[in-house]
């Protein structure tokens, strides 16, 4: 079944500003689907039509086979929106904030509360359920809005830059988190400017630009298709110049590392047998950037910049 | 589809299509009430304080200083018979005031969305911003007659009138703050209305005086003041004499509640200023 259905998804706004010129886009149930594009690529103006909080100039979108727009509190019941800005108030407790948002679903109070506790302490935030929200810190505010938005067990949660402004520690217990609950049935849609994010957690991946889908697969295919990878090594010797290697473009960064692009069809052992031969032992390896985001750069890359 | 769609208990299974029903607007409509209320009471110096010492200085000075002056209105002395224009005056202000600076406050600090991305129809948020706003203008208006009371000997003549009469009162101007909140997009345009069109008519509406003290074309011209029928109206139900008729009174009121409570439910539906 398909937990998301968008359909020639058209939205001309008030003051001109053409966001999404025909989108079309499906997502799996129980997938974890990244959506990505460059700022002011439409993928705000998607989730907000998914989300009904912005009216579609044409179009359809449908969250379990039904329609956001003819039948928006039942699409709604099934949806959970995490989105890009803070968006609860600052002068409530947490515990509020998240059993009021159960309240709009319908959720008892006291059935409400037990769910509560086992998010918030899922999320570490347990500890600070009674504080005043403005007081917590950038991390904790975004677990907070997770924690809202699965109050009702959503089937559908979507994530606008959950991990935004979030250090490495917290954002890798949040992927813990959303990989949990992926696990267990939710369908997830995810959209980051972390692409390692996308890579290390989604199955599949839409890329947005100037309001079109430019690209829709999964994340395994998408990556075949990157045809050089650039690699940084460290060495133990001072170089003169970047090792010479037919077949394979290198430069220098400074006398004890060096840049290597390495084309698909090529292996690296070439690379250290060249290195090997000359004395010259690799300390570390890695890649110059994530590999995604280097196809991500040719794919939403401008002509003329 | 449609066999998945029934019978499918109300957010309980995780997984499950879940399906909104009539408890999901109750329990939906009960949260925003006692969300509302919670804030009214915690920040109480501003909600219940700032009435309760401008009463009482009307009462000191216009009641009791100036009052003395005056003799007697309509058959009462000054003091009993400003009462309930000032009752009335607080019940306005603070049931418009409340649901203009709550729905105002969450659209812009967004968390309006929360509501807006639920199940919950606008009716049911509506109801509950009103319900909200009903309760703050009748607690304010209780603590306004709490005061009244160190000043005055009152006693209610007609109860059932007076109670119906606040609290379609409250309704009106409840509707009236939402509409006033949805167009908003800025803190300056909260204040406008209140500052430019409710406090004059208020003012002009018999709370301090009776009309029968106008000249005729004035008289003619305030009964155009909507303001002057729920005043009047009260006052009949606290003391038993009014400028009006009940029955013109509760009219007006009525067409009030039906005309702005579908403005607001139009609006809120198109979702003008909440939905790009």
């Amino acid at each position: 079944m398909l937990a998301l259905n968008v359909k020639n998804l058209e939205k001309t706004y008030e003051n001109g500003t053409r966001a999404l010129d025909g989108v079309s886009l499906t997502v799996e149930e129980g997938d974890f689907f990244a959506l990505l594009g460059p700022n002011g690529a439409g993928k705000s103006t998607l989730i907000g039509i998914i989300s009904s909080l912005v009216n579609p100039t044409a179009g359809d979108a449908e969250v379990f086979g039904i329609s956001v727009e003819r039948q928006r509190a039942l699409a709604m019941c099934q949806l959970g929106l995490v989105p890009q800005e803070m968006n609860f108030n600052w002068f409530e407790r947490p515990l509020d904030i998240v059993v009021n948002q159960a309240g709009y679903y319908g959720i008892p109070r006291a059935k409400a509360y037990d769910r509560a506790e086992e998010l918030l302490g899922k999320l570490q935030l347990w500890e600070k359920r009674s504080v005043i929200s403005r007081t917590l810190s950038g991390g904790m505010k975004r677990r907070l809005m997770i924690a809202r938005a699965m109050i009702h067990q959503p089937r559908l949660l979507i994530l606008d830059e959950p991990t935004a402004g979030v250090d490495i520690e917290i954002r890798r217990a949040m992927w813990e988190f959303i990989r949990e609950i992926n696990e267990q049935g939710t369908t997830v849609i995810l959209t980051t400017h972390y692409l390692e994010e996308a890579e290390e957690l989604c199955r599949n991946i839409a890329i947005i630009d100037h309001g079109e889908i430019v690209e829709n697969t999964s994340v395994r295919e998408l990556l075949t298709r990157l045809d050089i990878e650039t690699f940084v090594m460290d060495v133990d010797k001072e170089l003169d110049g970047p090792p010479q290697i037919e077949g394979y473009a290198s430069r220098l960064r400074d006398p004890n590392s060096f840049e290597i692009e390495v084309p698909k069809n090529r292996a690296l052992n070439r690379v250290f047998e060249h290195l090997d031969k000359q004395g010259v032992r690799v300390l570390s390896m890695r890649n110059k950037t994530n590999r995604l985001e280097e196809l991500f750069m040719r794919l939403v890359e401008k002509p003329n910049e | 589809m449609s066999d998945a769609l029934t019978g499918v208990d109300t957010a309980s299974t995780p997984g499950a299509l879940v399906k909104p029903t009539a408890h999901t607007a109750w329990v939906g409509y009960a949260t925003i009430v006692r969300k509302e209320v919670t804030r009214i009471v915690r920040i109480w110096v501003q909600t219940l304080v700032p009435p309760a010492i401008t009463m009482t200085l009307y009462f000191v000075i216009f009641g009791n200083l100036i009052g003395k002056r005056i003799g007697t209105m309509d058959g009462f002395n000054y003091m009993d018979f400003i009462v309930p224009g000032l009752i009335m005056m607080s019940v306005i202000t603070n049931s418009y005031g409340n649901t203009v600076s709550s729905f105002f406050g969450a659209k812009f600090g967004k968390h309006v969305e929360e509501m807006l991305i639920s199940p919950l129809p606008v009716v049911v948020i509506l109801a509950g911003y009103v319900t909200g706003a009903v309760f703050r203008g009748v607690l304010v208006g209780l603590v306004v007659l709490g005061v009244s009371l160190f000043f005055t000997d009152l006693q209610v003549a007609h109860p059932l009138v007076t109670i119906s009469v606040v609290l379609i009162t409250a309704v009106i101007f409840a509707l009236a703050g939402m509409v006033n909140a949805i167009f908003a997009n800025k803190f300056d345009d909260i204040s406008i209305i209140p500052t430019f069109v409710l406090t004059p008519l208020t003012y002009l509406g018999g709370v301090f005086y009776s009309i029968s003290l106008l000249p005729e074309f004035w008289q003619k011209v305030s009964l155009a003041n909507p303001i002057l029928y729920m005043v009047n109206a009260f006052r009949y139900g606290i003391l038993g004499v009014s400028d009006v008729s009940l029955t013109v009174a509760y009219s007006v009121s009525a067409i009030f509640v039906l005309v702005l409570g579908s403005v607001c439910l139009v609006l809120l539906k198109r979702g003008v200023g909440l939905r790009s």
